[in-house]
């Protein structure tokens, strides 16, 4: 059972969310519904990186694939939305667990290296396959109303979706984590070896890991295809990939809240960089990312992390 | 003065307090052994005085503090270490790792003579000295492990359990060496043992060390005749 | 027959600029257990180093090698400044300053020198050489040499030298250099000097061909992958050796294989690296990592 303390912050949390469609403007509140698709995304990656030890710098292929299904279901069958994004969800999960089949020959480097190879090529597949894809025009869709005639502009639907889906694959994901599953997880980061020989399935528990991970990136693609209501390969690019990543390590590893942090970092402070320079904001950019691998060398999440063990500690030698 | 001074060490790994605030003296030209259980604190002790683990308290080599200094500087006052697991560089060959332990001297003649100084004394490195490391064995290694370390012309040897995992003759031969080397180079010796009669055999004085603190001390020969310590202790 | 012994000959010049920036990833990679993701823009922020010293009416040659001292120097400040304080901390941490120092480079340069392409001088007589029928063009020829004086510079170093020796005992075993007073911490600076050095040399030759810009060394960084990938991370001539077959590989497959544009000429790239792991991950060179349980 989670502490007193952490559930009373995570419902002021969650009160804050809900209260912020009524006071922001329907752009910030865009920029904050994109936070929560990465944060989805983010949550995605962690498991596969974070917890499980595997290195992936192609996520934002599973990111297009789910993001290109609800697009191409939506604007050729006129499927509903949410249907799509159940369907994305489950292509990306067949698609991340068959890919993490040979994966499991690679380690460390080799499979970054495997994954960055598949980051480069996803622009290219996806102009290739014109037919289905639109090319490099993309696929323009339109953003959906609210339903049950509910009085939200569709920013604040979309935003109000968004945070039901991140609720519910968040608390889908901790309570994975936290149990059994979740310890053969990190166990298998820690000492494959040793987990192995204590009975856990290491092949099929890093295949389904890279599964519901690239399930969850691929949900969160799906949703930024509605969210935008548009897409077209350059937007899946490596950068997109080395992106996710850099939120991980930024938001902290096997940390869900560090999805969140991250989510925050990746979303604002590209904004913020170019706000300081509009000359080279990249460099602004750059300075930040170091900065905060400097005083937070194990993320957002990391930091709290070590300042509530510090403050538990005090506790305890004062007590004593 | 001895050579080495050990006052109030502690050692910690992270969290983890090792040491428990420990003295202890080498003297110059002796051979001194710390003795111990497994997880006693033998090998963190010689770790932190070649400053490879944090510690507070005072270590004094040859009068100078050396607590805090970092392992390349401890090194060029004049302290090698022959560690656990050997350290040996696998991928270089048995000569390159012979060359690598007279790194701060420099180059040049001195070291070439060293080095046949140092073959002398381990005909099997000599034999063996365009093989890389890795493909010793392990009495092998640990030869070199200790010629290595002499290729600095070091002042005092530290060497952490170097009869682990090898044959009796070959540890008798190691041993024999280092005798050797003690007396007719004035090395002194710091030495780190779990097989405590081989090592009873080669000090001259002995301490003796239970979960990260000195129980007993004295010279070698006392503690090798006092029954209850070596029965409760040494485990013969 | 001429056409590909032609194109052959430029495949070796192309793949040597891959294969020393491979060897400039696998110098600082068997060091340090992390690929600088950086090695790309370094090597192009130290061309227009060598740009503006040309500019300035600095003769070629003296350009060329006062662009290596300060590339070292450059390397050097780099790590010490710059990786040493992540330098303990976990490898995502330390690939992430990698990309953060990647992307201020990029978008310094670009603020410096504006994101217009500029060309580049070659050192070498515009005229071909012409051998019996076949044309090859002399700054290909130029380039291999240059890679090849680079690369026999530097294996003498690590072979023969003192400090070379002590460089790969820090690369292999820090703590056992340090038992033996090496400062590993400069030899790991070092290391990137020497790495940011043959990243200018790299830059200095590629920069004719395609013509300087700060997005210059992008697709090469990818090649370089390609390259260190078929060599093997843990070998340093097999890395050079992979840039030569991956440079050869590319121009073959550009020129007889119809279909392969110039955008999937990097699918190719890619593609190899593929193949590679999924039939020998540790490269054709590479030694398999072996894992002691």
């Amino acid at each position: 059972m989670m502490a007193r303390a952490r559930i009373v912050g995570l419902v002021a949390v969650l009160v804050v969310a809900l209260a912020l469609p009524f006071f922001l403007s329907n752009f910030r509140l865009f920029q904050f519904t994109q936070v929560g698709v990465y944060a989805i995304a983010l949550l995605g990656l962690n498991m596969l990186t974070g917890y499980n030890g595997q290195i992936s710098l192609g996520h934002g292929a599973f990111y297009a694939l789910g993001a290109y299904t609800t697009a191409i279901m939506i604007d050729r069958w006129s499927v509903p939305y949410p249907l799509t994004i159940v369907a994305a969800g489950v292509l990306c999960l067949v698609a991340g667990f068959l890919f993490g089949i040979p994966a499991l020959r690679l380690e460390g480097l080799y499979l970054a290296l495997a994954t960055f190879a598949l980051a480069l090529a996803i622009p290219q597949i996806l102009k290739y396959f014109e037919h289905w894809t639109g090319g490099s025009q993309g696929i323009v869709l339109s953003k959906p109303n609210a339903p049950w005639g509910l009085k939200l502009s569709p920013d604040q639907w979309l935003y109000v979706f968004t945070l039901a889906v991140l609720v519910v694959l968040f608390v889908l994901a901790r309570n994975l984590l936290a149990g059994r599953t979740g310890r053969a997880v990190v166990a298998i980061r820690d000492n494959p070896i040793a987990a192995q020989a204590m009975g856990v399935n290491t092949a099929l528990y890093k295949s389904l890991t890279f599964g519901v991970s690239a399930a969850y990136t691929g949900v969160a693609g799906a949703l930024s295809a509605i969210v935008i209501a548009f897409v077209a390969p350059d937007a899946f690019n490596v950068f997109l990939s080395i992106t996710f990543l850099t939120g991980i390590v930024i938001g902290g590893l096997a940390s869900i809240s560090g999805a969140i942090f991250g989510a925050l970092f990746i979303q604002f402070v590209p904004n913020w960089a170019q706000d300081i320079s509009k000359a080279a904001p990249w460099a602004i950019y750059g300075i930040f990312l170091i900065g905060f691998m400097y005083v937070m060398p194990f993320g957002i999440a990391g930091a709290l992390r070590r300042l509530a063990a510090r403050a538990a500690r005090r506790g305890t030698v004062a007590r004593a | 003065m001895a050579l080495l001074e050990v006052r109030g060490l502690q050692a910690q790994y992270g969290w983890t307090k090792v040491l428990h605030g420990i003295d202890f003296d080498v003297q110059e030209g002796g051979i001194t052994t710390i003795l111990g259980a497994n997880g006693a604190g033998k090998t963190t002790t010689l770790r932190a005085v070649c400053g490879m683990v944090r510690t507070s308290g005072d270590i004094r080599f040859a009068g100078n503090r050396i607590a805090g200094r970092s392992t390349e500087d401890v090194v060029r006052l004049g302290i090698a270490h022959a560690p656990e697991g050997r350290g040996t560089f696998v991928n270089l060959t048995v000569e390159e790792n012979l060359r690598l332990g007279a790194y701060v001297r420099g180059g040049g003649a001195d070291v070439t003579r060293d080095l046949e100084r140092v073959y002398g004394y381990f005909p099997v490195l000599a034999q063996r000295k365009k093989q890389t490391g890795g493909t010793l064995s392990g009495g092998e290694q640990q030869m070199l492990a200790v010629a290595r370390a002499l290729m600095l012309r070091p002042r005092l040897l530290l060497l952490d359990e170097p009869s682990l995992g090898l044959a009796p003759l070959v540890v008798r031969e190691i041993f024999r060496i280092v005798q050797t080397i003690n007396r007719e180079e004035r090395v002194s010796v710091l030495l780190v043992e779990q097989n405590a009669s081989v090592a009873l055999g080669l000090a001259n004085h002995a301490y003796l060390m239970e979960t990260g603190r000195v129980v007993t001390s004295g010279p070698a020969a006392e503690l090798r005749q006092n029954d209850a310590i070596r029965r409760a202790y040494l485990g013969y | 027959m001429e056409i590909f012994f032609q194109q052959v000959v430029s495949g070796l010049a192309t793949g040597g600029i891959y294969g020393s920036v491979a060897l400039a990833l696998v110098m600082i990679y068997q060091a340090t257990d992390v690929v600088n993701y950086a090695q790309g823009e370094m090597a192009m922020f130290s061309t227009y180093l060598a740009w503006t010293l040309l500019n300035a009416g600095v003769p070629y040659w003296w350009a060329f090698f006062g662009t290596l001292v300060i590339s070292f120097v450059g390397g050097v400040l780099l790590e010490r400044i710059v990786i040493r304080p992540v330098e303990n901390k976990p490898i995502l941490t330390i690939v992430i300053v990698c990309i953060g120092l990647l992307v201020i480079l990029n978008s310094v340069a670009g603020w410096i020198y504006s994101y217009i392409q500029k060309p580049f001088p070659s050192p070498f007589p515009p005229k071909p050489i012409i051998l019996g029928t076949v044309v090859f063009g002399t700054h290909d020829l130029g380039a291999i040499g240059v890679t090849l004086v680079v690369l026999a510079f530097l294996y003498a170093f690590f072979r023969f030298t003192t400090l070379g020796l002590a460089m790969r005992a820090a690369a292999q075993n820090p703590m056992s250099s340090r038992l033996c007073g090496i400062r590993v911490g400069w030899m790991l600076a070092i290391g990137w000097g020497l790495a940011a050095m043959v990243g200018a040399v790299a830059g200095m030759m590629v920069a004719p061909i395609v013509f300087l810009d700060p997005n210059m060394m992008a697709g090469i960084l990818i090649y370089a992958f390609a390259s260190a990938t078929l060599g093997g991370f843990t070998s340093p001539g097999g890395a050079v050796l992979g840039g030569l077959i991956v440079g050869v590989i590319e121009n073959l497959v550009g020129t007889y294989v119809h279909f392969i544009g110039t955008e999937l000429k990097l699918t190719v790239a890619l593609a190899l690296i593929l193949i590679v792991l999924v039939f020998k991950p540790s490269g054709l060179f590479g030694r398999a990592a072996v894992h002691r349980v």
